[in-house]
């Protein structure tokens, strides 16, 4: 059994006098990736933060180590700096208090770039990049710290059909070098297969379905979860796909349902 | 681990290189030197360029030059002119930097070092020792000390729970300022309107006047302690500009962080105002000219900041002693020359972003 990474045991955090969730608990070692769904408001960006130890856990316990690389959901506007910069930061843990990045963390955030494709963005200021190249960049600066834990919230949500396939490349690749353990949530189903060794599938407050990704995403499950029809199938004979059946006649007058 | 994603894209290309362009920071560091020349020179008795060089160089190495110059232009130079220089140069130094720090750390644009507090509380402590008739040391002492007793206030009220978020001390800055600003007011109303209460309202309006080579020696080398503690936090300085979160996933300590850098930037500001009154809008409006040259990362920026302000300052000072018979007080000049700016540059920007 390869090394512990974090753990999460019967956690449950509190917004005021609701629990966003209860009654968690989930443990992921290195050399293995989990997935996380669930619809929109059911709290994943809640336990990934907890998870990631931003928010702290009205009950249990959580195990976790110090340095993470945390790929987070809202990423600001407001970060003015050339992407090669932003991505340095990722080095912070190994540049003092009074230092600043040199030779060599320059050199391993160009690396970290090259890894996700993103070299062409290096020079650009961040702040003008798509959601999508901002995600990018932000996934190399979490590669870059070095941590042997990765936690992504939704880090496909922004990226198009080609980058979702990359992102995939860079996350079974550090799966398969056994060093690190990763975690994401995602809205694509058929991400979770494609990379996750495990799915933890947030069906209510203290409803947690969790196990290896292909036996816990069963079609009644994913139904159940998202409240659509959801079939899985073979294309190409191998590729296990996800397909939502969405029958927008029957909910209501026009396609563009909130 | 990069084997299969071209590894050859990798040979340092831009690797280590300072972001935004360097060169101008040499450009600004000889237009400081030009400004000071200019200070030097400028004046009721104006002296030439060359006689100012002199005479400062003979002081650097002695006997190397003949003295082709007046007692009174030597005296003038090197005992009126010089320190004020120096203090005026710092002090502008101080106030920029210190708002492109804040700025940083606030993530807001509109910060200046005034909203700690220090400013108001080092006002207060001024004006309380103004009426109480001390002068000199006891006034800048007592200055400099409520100055950071602002701070350490600001620190108090913020925490909640161990832990401050930068809305909640933006927010009891301003509530402390507004609380010491009524106190000065209040020390102004019983002030006796022929001699303390001038003394006052000249002393808050700011100004190098009393700067002579004893308070100098003084300031100078506080200011710049606080300004070299905050240039060595310049890439935290960056971390904590992406916000809380963020910072502290990438392992930064940003409650310390942020109060070591707020503690220098009181040391730096309690210091200033105590010796030259408040002098407002440097450490709003030289930073954003900062920006436009340099961008804003701030291992660049704090550096041209620094030198930006010092300069600025100068050239206000010496407006401010020369324009009239009289000296104009510095913070009025710093108002009706930065307000104007400021409101150019944001139109400026507005433009800009509406233009992407």
């Amino acid at each position: 059994m390869s090394r512990l990474e974090i753990r999460l045991e019967d956690a449950g955090v509190r917004r005021g006098e609701r629990w966003i969730f209860r009654h968690l608990g989930l443990a992921l070692s290195a050399g293995r990736c989990l997935a996380v769904l669930g619809p929109n408001g059911r709290g994943k960006t809640t336990l990934i933060r907890a998870l990631a130890g931003l928010l702290p856990l009205a009950e249990g316990r959580r195990q976790a180590p110090a340095a993470i690389g945390y790929v987070s959901q809202s990423i600001g506007d407001t970060v003015p700096y050339r992407c090669l910069d932003v991505v340095v930061m990722g080095r912070a843990r190994r540049i003092g208090l009074f230092g600043a990045p040199g030779r060599a963390d320059y050199r391993a955030a160009e690396e970290a770039l090259a890894q996700v494709d993103g070299l062409r963005f290096a020079e650009r200021p961040f702040s003008r990049l798509s959601g999508g190249e901002r995600q990018i960049v932000m996934l190399a600066r979490a590669l870059v710290t070095g941590a042997d834990l990765l936690i992504l919230d939704e880090p496909a949500s922004a990226l198009d059909l080609a980058n979702q396939a990359l992102l995939l490349k860079v996350i079974e690749r550090l799966r398969r070098d056994g060093r690190h353990a990763i975690l994401f949530s995602t809205h694509l189903p058929q991400h979770a297969l494609c990379v996750a060794d495990e799915a933890l599938l947030m069906m209510g407050v203290e409803e947690h379905l969790q196990g290896p990704a292909d036996a816990v995403m069963t079609e009644a499950n994913l139904a159940r979860l998202y409240g659509i029809p959801i079939h899985r199938t073979r294309v190409a004979g191998r590729v296990e796909a996800v397909v939502p059946v969405f029958l927008p006649a029957e909910h209501g007058p026009g396609p563009h349902r909130p | 681990m990069t084997a299969s994603s071209a590894p050859d894209a990798v040979s340092g290309t831009a690797a280590a290189s300072l972001p935004g362009r360097p060169w101008l920071l040499a450009a600004m560091a000889v237009g400081l030197l030009a400004m000071m020349l200019v200070a030097l020179c400028a004046g009721r008795l104006s002296i030439p360029p060359v006689t100012a060089l002199r005479i400062v160089a003979a002081q650097l190495l002695p006997g190397g030059l003949d003295a082709d110059w007046s007692s009174l232009q030597e005296r003038i130079v090197l005992l009126v002119r010089l320190p004020r220089v120096l203090m005026a140069a710092a002090c502008g130094a101080g106030l920029a930097l210190c708002g492109a720090a804040l700025q940083g750390v606030f993530r807001n644009p509109l910060v200046s070092p005034h909203i700690l507090g220090v400013s108001s509380g080092a006002s207060l402590g001024g004006a309380v020792a103004i009426l109480l008739g001390l002068s000199g040391a006891a006034l800048v002492g007592l200055s400099f000390v409520a100055g950071c007793a602002a701070l350490l206030l600001v620190g108090l009220l913020a925490r909640i729970d161990g832990r401050s978020g930068v809305v909640t001390v933006v927010l009891t800055g301003v509530v402390v300022s507004a609380l010491f600003s009524a106190l000065v007011s209040m020390a102004q109303f019983v002030a006796d309107p022929d001699s303390s209460l001038p003394a006052i309202v000249f002393w808050l309006m700011g100004s190098f006047a009393a700067s002579g080579w004893r308070q100098t020696l003084l300031a100078v080398p506080v200011i710049l302690a606080g300004l070299l503690a905050i240039w060595a936090m310049r890439f935290r300085i960056n971390l904590l500009s992406l916000g809380e979160d963020d910072a502290r996933m990438l392992g930064v300590r940003v409650e310390r962080d942020r109060w070591l850098i707020f503690a220098a930037v009181a040391l730096v500001e309690a210091t200033v105002v105590a010796f030259s009154g408040v002098i407002g809008w440097v450490g709003l409006v030289v930073p954003h000219f900062a920006r436009l040259l340099v961008g804003s990362d701030h291992r660049i920026l704090i550096p041209a900041s620094a030198l930006m302000g010092a300069a600025y300052l100068l050239l206000i000072d010496t407006i401010a002693r020369t324009a009239t018979t009289a000296e104009i007080p510095l913070g009025v000049l710093t108002a009706i020359v930065g307000a104007p700016i400021f409101a150019l540059l944001l139109r400026r920007r507005q433009k800009q972003e509406m233009g992407e």
